[in-house]
């Protein structure tokens, strides 16, 4: 049962520190998952992790700029986005309420856009509170479809009556609510329609209206014909029987298992919950099917890193500039840099993580954390202790008692293959 | 030839890709590899194997501004903002011409190195770019398949580990059989922090038994990555890239897959094929297709890196007997539109071009250019199903019978390589 805990903690957050494990062996696993679920109280240990002020989008003061600007404006919105990633990876190492933290990275990868193009980090900040401080997926997905971001990311901005861009359309329908093949072509192209005549601007809060360019006329979507907006057809999607059995697959694979389907049974189980995320994980971490998934995931680059900050006692806000920018594209190299997922279908996910080249990168990324934590005397077994690590394999296991110092143990620990998959 | 320098790269493409984990095998021991390399070194082929190399355009490419229908009324018509004048065409015939970025292209083509098949589709197009591309990679147009086509082919042939590779960082399904997959080689060099040195590294890659395949696969990249900078790079001499971001902040389109250094990945596919490593199918990839929006400048970027990179991969392969005897395929998901949309883009379509290229490609158009006017609500009708390219190069370049590996679909072979 206890290992069932550091199963639990370990997908549910960003990796236990050997005091939390502690903390919920005492409690049991159903105390324990309630406290992940439904944490009481405030965040204490989120507190310390403030959120930062990014100050203005260069470009939002300068809808005309000269090409000395545009230079001067770029390099100052990548340094925005890195201070933006280095405050949000910091956030998750601290905050408390771990499976919080986690679920918010879950709906990054779901609504999955891209600073690559957006790139105003005012923007894609933006989108960030919106996870936070949506109540559900129904609240959360009414955000979305009018969010800065997502819109210019898909194209939404372009979307006029007299001529539909339909990019934000299918990607609502395949990705983000229904899955795919549960809708027509035809259905799409009267999504978009619902869809048009909102513009981004910089230097407003929200979404701007164009009148001219929406398309109040009838829309004929799924089996409903109405005057659609985007609020009627995100509505109109919610209700789709489809919609809650597709987010509890989405959970499923980010949570469970990467290449085993969802069992209908929990699935269904599961869409009981909708559209509270927490229900449904409740629902999901309490199920046997949960615990046969153990051994399956592949962590993910930025659950890696932050799991091993927390069990090495570092944080982002800590370190010198330079090492922190070092880390963040070496993020980049790993295949996942906060707020620039490769593509609007999210991150890969289980063995895609596992190439040579990410290897050689992982590396890189221990040495740097470990020359930051400048560890005491290790042994194999302090070292599975401090990762929270159930067992080594008599291979790793010899390699770190072989290892020449503690450095060195502790490095191989963090890049080990027990360690990276749970 | 530089036997060494290919028994190095066997060495290395053996244990990266954990092919033999996927077949459930556990991973390939060192000592294993070696004899595989020494196996392969016996039975030489002197002037090298046929080779395939397969370009993958991620995102969707317009295929009517790349093969330009520029007397066409009908194209600057639906596209007023964004056609070609015919001035700026590279011509090929009376009725199509390439985007003026392809330069190279149009010298191949002048050479009767490039072979363009027109309107390559399938039935019932999907408009997903992932859908679109799982078929096109799976050659399963009509159901989801859970192996690719050339994985199907490696599983007929019972392959050896390194002969599919893919220089992309994640493998492509297209590569993925049920017993065989290829292998996904890195193209960055190594560097390893201060005090780990390869040994220990290596010694966390052994396979232990019992572990989840999930570990194994963990523990198999460490072994991959001191083999291959043991061997591949070194001998290779690619170079070690230096870590660090990308560059650029900003890409031109929503991301859609796909790497962004074509012209590296195929620098290491020339090295391969130069020292006869047995590899007969590399894959490599460029993605940023995805123009809904300010078509115009993305795509004559992203054409004119694809034109250098493509065109100074096929000259290299000219000069050498091995090179000579490898052909090139590009494709992407799908086509766009052909009416443009307000955003001076154009969504997502069906049919596009499909590029073949080589030495032993008889250049020339095959199939039908797609009528402009004759539309499928508003999209081009394909004339080619894109089975019949594959098909083709799998009996012409890799010697398969396509009718085993295609699904049941009976190819319609083309002359693309007849001259062989």
């Amino acid at each position: 049962m206890t290992d069932d805990i550091v199963l639990l903690l370990r997908r549910a957050g960003f990796g236990p520190t050997a005091a939390e494990v502690g903390a919920a062996r005492q409690l049991g696993y159903a105390s324990t998952l309630s406290g992940l679920v439904a944490p009481a109280g405030p965040d204490v240990g989120a507190t310390s992790a403030p959120v930062p002020n990014l100050g203005p989008d260069p470009f939002a003061l300068l809808p005309r700029a000269t090409e000395a600007q545009q230079v001067v404006g770029s390099r100052r919105r990548t340094e925005q986005t890195v201070a933006l990633a280095r405050w949000w990876l910091d956030r998750m190492t601290v905050a408390d309420h771990q499976a919080i933290e986690k679920l918010i990275f879950f709906w990054h990868g779901h609504w999955a856009t891209s600073v690559a193009k957006v790139r105003s980090p005012q923007l894609m900040f933006g989108q960030l509170r919106a996870f936070r401080e949506a109540r559900d997926f129904a609240d959360l997905a009414h955000r979305m479809v009018l969010d800065r971001a997502l819109v210019y990311w898909l194209d939404g901005q372009h979307n006029k009556k007299a001529a539909p861009n339909e990019n934000l359309a299918r990607e609502l329908f395949e990705l983000f609510m229904l899955g795919v093949g549960q809708y027509t072509e035809r259905d799409i192209k009267e999504a978009g329609r619902a869809l048009a005549g909102w513009r981004v601007i910089l230097d407003r809060e929200t979404l701007v209206s164009e009148p001219k360019h929406r398309d109040t006329g009838r829309k004929t979507i799924l089996v409903a014909t109405a005057n659609f907006d985007a609020n009627g057809l995100v509505d109109l999607l919610l209700q789709h029987p489809t919609c809650k059995r597709f987010i509890a697959s989405r959970l499923w694979f980010r949570y469970a298992s990467t290449t085993q389907p969802i069992p209908e049974r929990t699935r269904e189980a599961m869409a009981a919950g909708f559209p509270a995320p927490m229900a449904m994980l409740r629902v999901l971490f309490g199920d046997e099917a949960f615990q046969a998934t153990r051994g399956t995931m592949v962590q993910q680059p930025v659950e890696w890193l932050v799991g091993a900050m927390r069990h090495l006692g570092l944080r982002p806000a800590a370190m010198p500039d330079q090492v922190f920018s070092r880390i963040y594209w070496a993020m980049e190299a790993l295949g996942q840099r906060p707020f620039a997922p490769p593509s609007v279908g999210g991150w890969p996910a289980g063995a895609a993580w596992l190439t040579s080249a990410a290897a050689q990168v992982r590396l890189t990324i221990a040495g740097i954390l470990v020359d930051l934590a400048r560890p005491g005397p290790l042994t194999p077994e302090t070292v599975a202790h401090l990762l929270c690590v159930d067992r080594w394999t008599d291979r790793t296991y010899a390699v770190l008692r072989d290892a020449r110092n503690d450095r060195l143990k502790l490095t191989l620990g963090l890049v080990s293959p027990e360690y990276l998959v749970t | 030839m530089d036997a060494l320098t290919r028994r190095r790269f066997l060495i290395s493409s053996g244990v990266v890709g954990g092919g033999a984990l996927a077949a459930g095998a556990g991973v390939l021991g060192f000592h294993e590899l070696l004899k595989t390399a020494e196996k392969t070194k016996a039975g030489d082929v002197e002037d090298g194997l046929p080779t395939l190399v397969l370009v993958t355009l991620y995102g969707g490419n317009d295929g009517l501004n790349t093969v330009v229908p520029y007397t066409d009324a009908a194209y600057h018509s639906a596209r007023p903002e964004l056609a070609y004048a015919p001035a700026r065409v590279l011509p090929l015939d009376q009725r199509l011409g390439l985007n003026p970025m392809l330069r190279g292209m149009k010298r191949l083509w002048d050479a009767k190195q490039l072979g363009i098949v027109l309107g390559v589709g399938y039935p019932k197009p999907d408009r997903s770019h992932f859908k679109s591309m799982d078929i096109w990679q799976t050659a399963s147009p009509g159901t989801p398949a859970p192996t690719g086509w050339v994985g199907r082919w490696l599983d007929g042939i019972s392959a050896a580990t390194e002969t599919a590779v893919s220089f992309e960082p994640a493998l492509p399904p297209m590569l993925v059989g049920k017993s065989r997959i290829g292998v996904c080689v890195s193209y960055r060099g190594l560097t390893l922090p201060p005090g780990v040195s390869p040994d220990v590294v290596s010694a966390l890659g052994q396979a232990e038994p019992g572990e989840s395949e999930m570990q194994a696969r963990a523990a198999a990249s460490y072994a991959d990555l001191i083999t291959m900078n043991r061997v591949v790079m070194r001998s290779a001499g690619s170079g070690s890239a230096e870590q660090g971001h990308s560059g650029g902040e900003e890409v031109p389109a929503t991301g859609t897959g796909g790497d962004n250094a074509l012209a590296a990945q195929l620098a290491l596919v020339a090295r391969c094929v130069e020292s006869q490593v047995p590899t007969r199918v590399y894959s490599v990839s460029l993605g940023g297709f995805d123009t809904h929006a300010g078509e115009r400048v993305w795509q004559e970027a992203l054409l004119r890196h694809l034109d250098d990179a493509l065109s100074a991969f096929v000259d290299r392969m000219g000069r050498s007997t091995a090179g000579r005897r490898v052909t090139v395929v590009v494709y992407s998901e799908f086509g766009r539109r052909v009416r443009a949309n307000a955003s001076d883009g154009t969504d997502h379509g069906t049919a596009g071009p499909v590029f073949v290229l080589g030495h032993g490609v008889a250049g020339g158009f095959y199939g039908e250019q797609p009528s402009l006017t004759d539309l499928d609500d508003g999209d081009l009708k394909a004339t080619t199903d894109f089975r019949d390219v594959f098909g083709t190069v799998l009996a012409h370049v890799l010697a398969g019978d396509p009718d085993r590996y295609l699904g049941g679909y009976r190819a319609q072979l083309l002359p693309l390589l007849s001259s062989r």
